[in-house]
């Protein structure tokens, strides 16, 4: 007699801290106590230091480096310069955009922070003396900031190494200092529509320069190990497959001789995609002194010279009926991407996936055109917690629906629920060829203006507008409206790849004989918690608990490829894969339990943590039961052992979507805001972890604020670094962060294994244009069309006194 | 951010600081909580053979109060002049200010000593030395000598102590009537925008005394004595008041950074000094 009673099917369920459990991070233990492993943490014997001597000009020839008196100092190994590494063909590197990147000034600098040469020594403070002392004779060059002036006839030519190709990676250019046009729509229906159409609006819409700046900043320990042939690579790589790969092609050490290991990072935001002139120093420094040397860079080292992000210049034009529906919308946008196009983005995509630029809504044509120009400014263009230019797509036309409804004389909420895309017509293909997998926008809609109860927002701002209007306030109120349609998941590999790589994931799971288990994913956490939610998907499908699941992501050696964490491609990509693995787990399983309970695999059913013979509830064997069997029973006809990989090429992206709403106090003589309230409701289809869904968008949000309040990359007109330090550059602290409220729907993705679409950019895409919709509804009593971020106190206050509101 | 190198010394008396100061001259530099220097010295924007700390130095710390006669050691923390509860009686606008220096990190290490020596036209507290009519007591082989606050400051980093002296502290009367400390900032942690101080004395409506300083409008700490001037003796109005700031306004002079334009500054110039006086206004 078994008089113990079995755990209920929820019971059980429940004790997996599988899908949508708030499972607590198992990653902060260690993190908030300190014994996190990070790049700087990792100490090798006889391990050297590196670091650059960096330009303090922005364009200039290079006449001469002398480097003898850095090499006399004690402690200084080696100085690397671009003709140190011109033999080994490192002087250059390709960037993932089909450009080239100096590695070392080859002859001419083009922005301010670039590297020149890179010292060696016994420690940092050697190498810092050494740097010091290497002297470097500039002949400085005009310099060009402004895009527009580079595309001008007489500009001063910037890559004089390409000046005359008239070719390149994207197709013609036209100048010296053009990259590519990148053309996607319909031009002539577009121009036609616009040509006939009721009402027309038509503005410049401004996404300025900033960047990721994670608290981490970029760096790597490389070992060359002479003896053996093997390079390791210890950095902060949010892909550290295809760095692999790269460094393998670049370098010409065969492939299987590389180990790429992201350790724990600090945040990548986007900054950590790229690869650096520091990695390709640090290895070629370790092969030439056959000891490991660590590069990391400093704060404003990583301000200056790592991958920026935004710069773009959209004009747009939407053209509506009177009675606002949305027939046509065209935009040509400006790409400011610095000295080299070093862009992070699928390769058939040189502006990214900019050409999500009609948003929520059903716009019948479209036409857009990208022109990429050069600078002198640093390089980059990565998408800084967001997919691919998403942000940017999203501010454009988030910006261009109010300048319409202005236009129209509507309320943009009206305006907004009139054109989005109807439930009924997912899957839904936009004018700009882009298959949305699903959504239900009026649902998210309504039910985010109920939350806020907008009609009552409207009649306290009419109030304050009174009161200011009769001098007994000096503050406006402002209500930003943002909803928005994030293209993430990249992707399927007919269509994305990074040089080549086609953009699938993998996950690789090992049974383990006591029924736990270990997961590998071609990924790369930092800080968004995988070891939690990539167990929680497992535990959901194979029945073990997700406190049993060990996950393993970052090192080339041991984990399937994949490539990585950026556009929020973890959960649409690789956590499909882990899925995709759990089932083909559950699938061996299920041939394991039929033998063990002789009966046919048909004749069985899972059932949360276990296979159940149908009609007979007391005959089951445990995924623990059935682990223990692969290891220990001759089963005819299956193999021992209990494992699976899945490398998962999506069949199409995902489609997370939101409705976002601020309520500002902007006062107009002093341009200090105060946000008043924050809804945010996001649709993720189905939610892993709701506890990490609301701190990514707490975090997204926090960002998103930060843009659009204050945070850029700045540069003079001789392309000084205006906000080289965090004194300057803005990243807000608990004190300028508001209170957030979340919300959600769930719509899951239809093509998605569980279902999930990613979450962790959509409140920088939707949070952006929130905010900043809601400084420029402030003045739309006074006819305020269009300002550009950022809104900081300065800008705010030039809105208000153009607008004639100071006496 | 590595300094370029430098020999470290922590004299524990006044005298050895004086002395070590004294032999190396220019080469040499003293430092308070470092939040100024440690930067300047990263950035290698300044060569530091010699650095002298003087925070085992006792007879630099504490604050006296007698009477109305208020001395404050230059290495007395900004955190101890937020929590000193008889300073607070005597001198409010202290705590005022103070907390709206940078954040509790750097106010747990950051000095009044350093932050008036240093002569950064960003600092808080030389403006409001201005408004207090300070006079700082330095120390030096040559011997102790003191100097107003209102004369101390020649530019930007530039004042009237000589390389070989060293601030040792700080004394004012005690204010009497309304104060205020307003400052705009960016964010915590920001200079200000531009900031300013206000005491004021009030007799059925009619300003007795008053006192009236600017930070960072200009390169130096401002003391506004033509406002000062239109003040005593007259009845208190808002018309006034809008005077007053005016010539506050007329008497600023700040530069554009990434605060924001010469014109965004003055106007909030205006909006501070006006904050201010009214909040001084309504507390005399």
């Amino acid at each position: 007699m078994d008089d113990v009673k079995t755990p209920s099917s929820e019971e059980r369920k429940s004790a997996l801290s599988g899908l949508g459990t708030s499972r607590k991070r198992v990653e902060d233990a260690r993190f908030t106590q300190g014994k996190g492993n990070y790049v700087d943490d990792i100490k090798l014997k006889g391990m050297l230091f590196g670091d650059f001597v960096r330009s303090p000009v922005a364009h200039a020839k290079i006449k001469k480096i002398d480097t003898s008196a850095a090499l006399a100092l004690p402690g200084v190994h080696a100085v690397l310069t671009a003709a140190d590494l011109e033999p080994l063909g490192l002087h250059w590197m390709p960037t993932l955009a089909g450009d080239k990147q100096m590695v070392l000034a080859d002859g001419k600098v083009l922005f301010q922070g670039q590297e020149v040469a890179f010292v060696v020594g016994d420690d940092r403070y050697a190498v810092a003396d050494g740097v010091a002392l290497v002297e470097v004779e500039y002949d400085e060059l005009s310099v060009v900031t402004d895009p527009f002036k580079a595309e001008m006839e007489n500009a001063p030519i910037l890559r004089e190494d390409i000046a005359d190709q008239k070719e390149g990676a994207h197709g013609p250019r036209r100048h010296p200092n053009h990259i590519f046009t990148w053309e996607s729509g319909d031009k002539e229906g577009t121009n036609k529509v616009l040509d006939e159409a009721e009402v027309v609006a038509d503005e410049m819409v401004y996404y300025h320069r900033t960047h990721p700046c994670p608290l981490e900043t970029c760096g790597c320990v490389a070992s060359m190990d002479k003896v053996n042939g093997k390079l390791t690579v210890w950095g902060t790589f949010q892909a550290p497959h295809a760095v692999r790969t790269v460094a393998s092609l670049i370098s010409s050490i065969p492939e299987h001789n590389i180990r790429i290991i992201s350790p724990d990072i600090g945040g990548g935001f986007g900054n950590k995609v790229g690869v650096y002139p520091g990695y390709v120093c640090a290895i070629v420094a370790s092969i030439v002194t056959g000891v490991p040397i660590k590069w990391v860079e400093d704060r404003m080292d990583n301000l200056m010279a790592t991958a920026f992000a935004r710069d773009y210049w959209m004009h747009g034009k939407i053209s509506a009926t009177k009675d606002g529906k949305i027939t046509g919308l065209w935009c040509h946008t400006t790409a400011d991407h610095g000295a080299f196009d070093a862009c992070a983005d699928p390769t058939k995509f040189p502006a990214g996936f900019m050409n999500i630029c009609t948003g929520s809504y059903d716009i019948p044509v479209a036409y857009l055109a990208v022109d990429g120009v050069y600078t002198n400014k640093a390089p980059g263009g990565v998408a800084y917690r967001c997919s691919f230019r998403v942000t940017e797509a999203s501010y454009f036309i988030e910006r261009m629906i109010e300048v319409l409804a202005l236009k129209l004389g509507m309320d943009s909420a009206e305006l907004r629920s009139k054109n989005f895309i109807k439930k009924e017509q997912f899957p839904y293909t936009s004018a700009l060829g882009w298959e949305y997998d699903s959504g239900d926008y009026h649902k998210a809609w309504d039910k985010a203006l109920e939350a806020v109860n907008y009609k009552k927002l409207r009649e306290d701002q009419a109030k304050q507008l009174e009161l200011f209007k009769s001098g007994k306030s000096r503050k406006l109120m402002g209500i930003g409206l943002s909803h928005f349609t994030e293209i993430v998941g990249a992707g399927p590999v007919k269509n994305c790849d990074i040089l080549g790589l086609g953009m699938f994931d993998a996950c690789e799971i090992r049974i383990h004989p006591t029924g736990s288990a270990i997961a590998r994913l071609g990924t790369i956490s930092q800080g968004q918690g995988h070891a939690t939610t990539f167990a929680q998907i497992l535990a959901s499908e194979i029945g073990i608990p997700a406190s049993d699941i060990t996950l393993e992501e970052g090192d080339t050696d041991t984990a399937p490829y994949g490539l990585g964490t950026y556009g929020s491609r973890s959960t649409p990509v690789a956590g499909a894969a882990t899925a995709m693995a759990g089932r083909k787990i559950r699938a061996k399983a299920q041939m394991i339990a039929a033998y063990l309970l002789e009966v046919h695999d048909d004749d069985l059913e899972w059932d949360v943590d276990r296979f159940v013979v149908k009609g007979a509830p007391e005959k089951f064997k445990t995924m623990k039961e059935i682990a223990f069997a692969s290891y220990n029973q001759a089963i005819p006809g299956v193999e021992p052992g209990l494992e699976a990989v899945s490398y998962y090429d999506p069949p199409n992206m995902t489609y997370p979507n939101g409705a976002y709403i601020c309520v500002m106090e902007i006062d107009v003589d002093t341009g200090v805001s105060e946000i008043k309230k924050v809804y945010a409701l996001d649709d993720c289809g189905t939610r892993i972890n709701p506890m990490i869904i609301e701190g990514q968008v707490h975090g997204g949000l926090t960002e998103a604020l930060a843009i659009s309040m204050g945070q850029e990359i700045a540069y003079d007109e001789q392309g000084n670094v205006m906000t080289g330090t965090l004194m300057d550059f803005f990243v807000p602290t608990a004190w300028e962060t508001p209170n957030y409220e979340t919300d959600f729907t769930e719509t899951p993705s239809p093509h998605h294994p569980i279902g999930a679409k990613g979450v962790g950019e959509s409140p920088n895409v939707g949070g952006v244009s929130a905010f900043s919709n809601a400084v420029h509804d402030a003045f739309k009593p006074f006819g305020l069309t269009q300002a550009h971020m950022p809104h900081d106190h300065w800008r705010v206050w030039k809105i208000a006194k153009d607008l004639g509101l100071h006496n | 951010m590595i300094p370029s190198a430098f020999s470290f010394y922590k004299p524990d008396n006044l005298q050895k600081a004086i002395n070590l100061i004294a032999d190396f001259g220019d080469e040499g530099r003293v430092i308070a909580g470092g939040h100024s220097l440690i930067p300047v010295m990263k950035q290698r924007l300044t060569d530091i053979k010699h650095l002298i700390d003087l925070s085992a130095i006792n007879e630099l710390k504490g604050i006296k109060i007698k009477g109305s006669s208020i001395s404050i050691g230059a290495m007395t923390t900004q955190v101890e002049l937020i929590t000193n509860a008889e300073l607070f009686k005597v001198a409010p606008v202290i705590r005022e200010a103070s907390l709206q220096i940078a954040d509790p990190q750097v106010r747990n290490l950051g000095t009044i000593g350093g932050n008036v020596a240093n002569g950064d036209p960003a600092n808080d507290m030389p403006g409001l030395m201005q408004l207090l009519d300070a006079t700082y007591t330095i120390n030096g082989k040559n011997g102790v000598r003191e100097i107003k606050a209102r004369e101390f400051y020649e530019g930007a980093y530039f004042t009237a102590r000589e390389d070989d002296e060293i601030l040792v502290s700080i004394s004012f009367n005690s204010p009497i009537g309304g104060y205020a400390y307003e400052k705009q900032k960016r964010k915590i942690g920001d200079y200000a925008t531009a900031a300013a101080g206000v005491i004021l004395s009030v007799d059925n409506g009619v300003c007795s005394s008053a006192s009236i300083a600017l930070t960072n409008l200009s390169d130096t700490p401002i003391y506004c004595s033509d406002a000062v001037s239109m003040l005593i003796g007259k009845q208190i109005d808002d018309s006034l008041l809008s005077e007053v700031t005016k010539s506050c306004v007329e008497q600023s002079d700040p530069v554009a950074d990434q605060r924001g334009p010469v014109e965004f500054k003055k106007y909030v110039a205006g909006i501070v000094v006006n904050k201010a006086l009214n909040r001084a206004f309504d507390r005399s």
